[in-house]
């Protein structure tokens, strides 16, 4: 598996500790950044990488850096969004459990170039056992004067706290994350001001998820010119795919943008087929809120024309065909799956999740679960498919947060492709509830 | 100054002024309906959606619309902004939508809440909602519960708008409720039971939109547009003292605080005055008051009608009210 960048040396015994880590090329991109460069050269060439937010948006970071109020004399903010709790994603976990100091590398570098001196991490609260992962190599770092006051001998200084959530999903959204970190109850703020002006304790502010941070040591390593040179066309680097569902071998892939997604499932070396020799069904391919594909859209887009793990490829036909690579939660569904039974479980879970601070997504995703669950359960009439889409419709884009279209997307788009299923359900309940009963 | 056209009318309003407070400089029928904006509770708005307006216009340096419906009171204007709230059908579909979530866990026992009348939800449901309700699934079930004395609350009514919650942080020393819980089962409570205790706790019966906070002294008494709201007036050592008194004969059945025309109270009102001087004789009357919100006691009948002997209008008084 050639082409790793941020997993490169994942299978070096010993990579969490300290000395192991900086003994392999660990810290030296800080170095580089504090002692070469100025802080304009490195936000340059974050820019220049081209790195896009790989928390689900995919939002170039450079750009995002650049909106950050530098003229406010208030003391600036950098918050490491580790609230990874979209089903189907877990490569924050995986990143963070055995490269740590990764992530401390790539916090130290960004918070150089947007002069941040206090950095937060704020990691999901199920998460507890990363805390003391997160925390001791923090200290390390600060033995080896990585961090604190005056790091390597530069007037930069820095101090990272970890700060784990309380178990809610919408605390991942940015400003609810701030809430939170603020000891507020986690509701999104309405926007505007953005957290580039009115952030965490109403100073200027960025947010930026695992992964983005973890890029950016190597970014500084290799170059961001080097870096964008992979990846294809605006997708450029790598890209962690957290697959999971019926396949053979599900876990956490770095994958080079752009390597087709026919390739991903079937070739040995990252998903390796679909578990029991079973067909291909769907696929949700950026984690729980990216609208369902059926088979043949996942593999080929509409237009014929081989379908690739890039934003773009995968945005292709919008949401008539099309769906995003969000945040890298590859879900794939065999044919014994029942896209009903899923979508009503993923339905659940965001009635359970919505912070109940706006209507449409307060009253509609309890509404959807009930339908979905009549219908699920043989109950449902013919007319419950479009009432479903119509409060859908109804949520998405009128609501404060994204979470409002997280929990519209996914049925809107199941019931776009599956009908006929949906259909299955109210015509022959009895023997839908049968199959799945013997399954 | 900047221009802003809102449904086809151009006017000038301050920098910074929101969509909505630029649309009641215009008034009339303009002004997108509020279930959660306050204008005078600071953080208010932006929870209920049913002031989702289109901007087809941003401003004169970035003519693009804005992808998505805005909030209109949480939205500040820029120069040049086209803003369609009622000519876009698009607008109108969304808000039949937010009716639709807004009704869908509220009881509707309309018949025996003692909001009925001058509910904002009432009056929303009356301008966007759908003539036949398509759920059929149970609504959400809270146990009624007293916070204070003088307080009912009554959850299944509730719309958690969120402005009792801002009255509290801003108008009072402490505040003892706020959301518990999270979705559709978030509920508005003290956690543990207790009583809300302060001279300015009334307020939240004012600033709810529903019949979710009522008043006890009143609940039940009568119907508010059997009652002639007069103004009325005494001295207070804790408030203005400057109220409406809803009467019934030459009785005071309640008394609430002085609202505007978007339901808003001009002048917030302490308790002693709200539920302890319910004689006449505490009061010096001014005379009716002018309901101007479109509602069923807008009807305004108690203006024509003969003042009974024992109310004697203050000279000059009577003019000066609109």
């Amino acid at each position: 598996m050639g082409g790793k960048i941020l997993l490169a040396n994942i299978d070096i015994p010993g990579i969490r500790g300290f000395d192991v880590y900086r003994a392999n090329g660990g810290y030296n991109s800080v170095t580089k950044a504090l002692r070469e460069m100025s802080q304009s050269q490195v936000n340059a060439e974050v820019t220049r990488s081209g790195l896009r937010g790989r928390g689900g948006a995919g939002f170039p970071t450079g750009l995002k850096w650049s909106f950050l109020d530098r003229k406010s004399d208030k003391p600036r903010y950098l918050v490491c969004n580790a609230d990874e709790s979209e089903p189907g994603t877990f490569k924050d976990r995986y990143l963070m459990h055995h490269l740590p100091h990764l992530l401390i590398e790539g916090l130290i570098i960004s918070s150089y170039a947007l002069g941040v001196n206090t950095c937060y991490i704020y990691i999901r609260g199920e998460f507890k056992y990363l805390v003391g992962v997160l925390e001791k190599a923090i200290k390390e770092a600060h033995q080896h004067g990585f961090l604190g006051d005056r790091i390597l001998g530069t007037d930069f200084s820095l101090n990272i706290w970890v700060h784990p959530g309380a178990g809610a999903y919408i605390c991942g959204e940015e400003t609810a994350l701030l809430e939170s970190l603020e000891g507020k109850r986690g509701n999104p703020r309405i926007k505007p001001p953005f957290p580039a002006f009115k952030g965490l304790y109403g100073c200027p502010t960025v947010v930026n998820n695992v992964e983005t941070l973890a890029a950016i040591g190597p970014i500084i390593n290799m170059g961001g010119e080097a870096y964008s040179k992979v990846g294809r066309g605006k997708s450029t680097g790598t890209k962690l795919i957290s697959a999971c569902g019926s396949i053979n071998n599900p876990g956490v892939y770095e994958i080079e943008m752009g390597l087709p997604v026919e390739d991903f499932i079937y070739n040995p070396e990252y998903c390796g087929g679909i578990a029991r020799d079973r067909y291909l069904k769907a696929v949700i391919p950026g984690g729980s809120s990216v609208p369902i594909l059926p088979a043949e859209l996942i593999l080929n887009t509409a237009k014929g024309e081989r379908r690739l793990l890039t934003y773009e490829s995968l945005a292709d036909g919008d949401f008539e065909t099309g769906t995003m690579l969000g945040s890298g939660g590859f879900i794939v569904f065999d044919e014994d799956a029942c896209i009903v039974r899923n979508t009503w479980n993923l339905t659940r879970f965001y009635h359970h999740e919505s912070c109940g601070q706006c209507s449409p997504c307060r009253e509609g995703t309890g509404w959807m679960e009930k339908v979905l669950y009549r219908l699920e359960h043989g109950e449902g009439k013919k007319s419950d498919i479009d009432l479903l889409v119509r409060i859908a419709k109804n949520i998405e884009g009128h609501t404060i947060c994204p979470l409002g279209e997280a929990a519209a997307w996914p049925v809107a788009s199941a019931i776009r492709h599956f009908r006929e299923e949906f259909e299955e359900h109210v015509l022959h309940p009895a023997e839908v509830i049968e199959k799945e009963r013997r399954l | 100054m900047i221009k802003v056209t809102i449904d086809n009318i151009l006017i000038e309003v301050d920098e910074g002024t929101t969509i909505l407070n630029a649309a009641r400089k215009i008034g009339g029928k303009v002004v997108p309906p509020a279930m959660c904006y306050y204008s005078k509770l600071k953080g208010s708005g932006g929870k209920c959606r049913t002031c989702l307006v289109k901007v087809s216009h941003s401003s004169t340096k970035d003519p693009r619309p804005m992808p998505k419906l805005v909030a209109s009171c949480s939205t500040p204007v820029q120069d040049g902004m086209v803003v369609e709230n009622l000519t876009s059908p698009e607008v109108i579909d969304a808000r039949k939508g937010i009716v639709e979530f807004l009704l869908l866990n509220h009881p509707l026992d309309c018949p025996v809440c003692d909001q009925a009348g001058e509910c904002d939800l009432q009056d929303l449901s009356f301008g966007f909602g759908m003539e036949e309700t398509a759920t059929e699934e149970q609504r959400r079930e809270f146990p009624m519960t007293d916070i204070g004395d003088k307080i009912k609350l009554h959850m299944n009514r509730c719309i958690l708008c969120y402005r009792c919650v801002y009255v509290a942080d801003q108008l009072t020393d402490q505040r003892l409720h706020g959301i518990l819980y999270r979705g559709d089962v978030s509920e508005i409570g003290t956690f543990i039971q207790n009583a809300i205790t302060n001279d300015f706790s009334g307020n939240v019966i004012d600033v709810c939109p529903v019949g979710a906070l009522t008043d006890k002294t009143f609940r039940f008494k009568s119907r508010v547009w059997f009652l002639k709201p007069m103004n009325v007036h005494r001295e207070c050592s804790k408030c203005s003292g400057k109220v409406t008194a809803w009467m019934f004969g030459n009785e005071i059945y309640r008394i609430t605080g002085r609202k505007d025309q978007y339901g808003e109270l001009e002048e917030y009102i302490c308790n002693e005055c709200r539920f302890e001087k319910k004689a006449l004789t505490d009061w010096v009357i001014e005379g009716p008051r002018h309901i101007k919100r479109q509602s069923v006691i807008s009807a305004n009948h108690y203006e024509r009608m003969k003042m009974q002997s024992i109310i004697k209008p203050i000279e000059g008084l009577m003019e000066s009210q609109e």
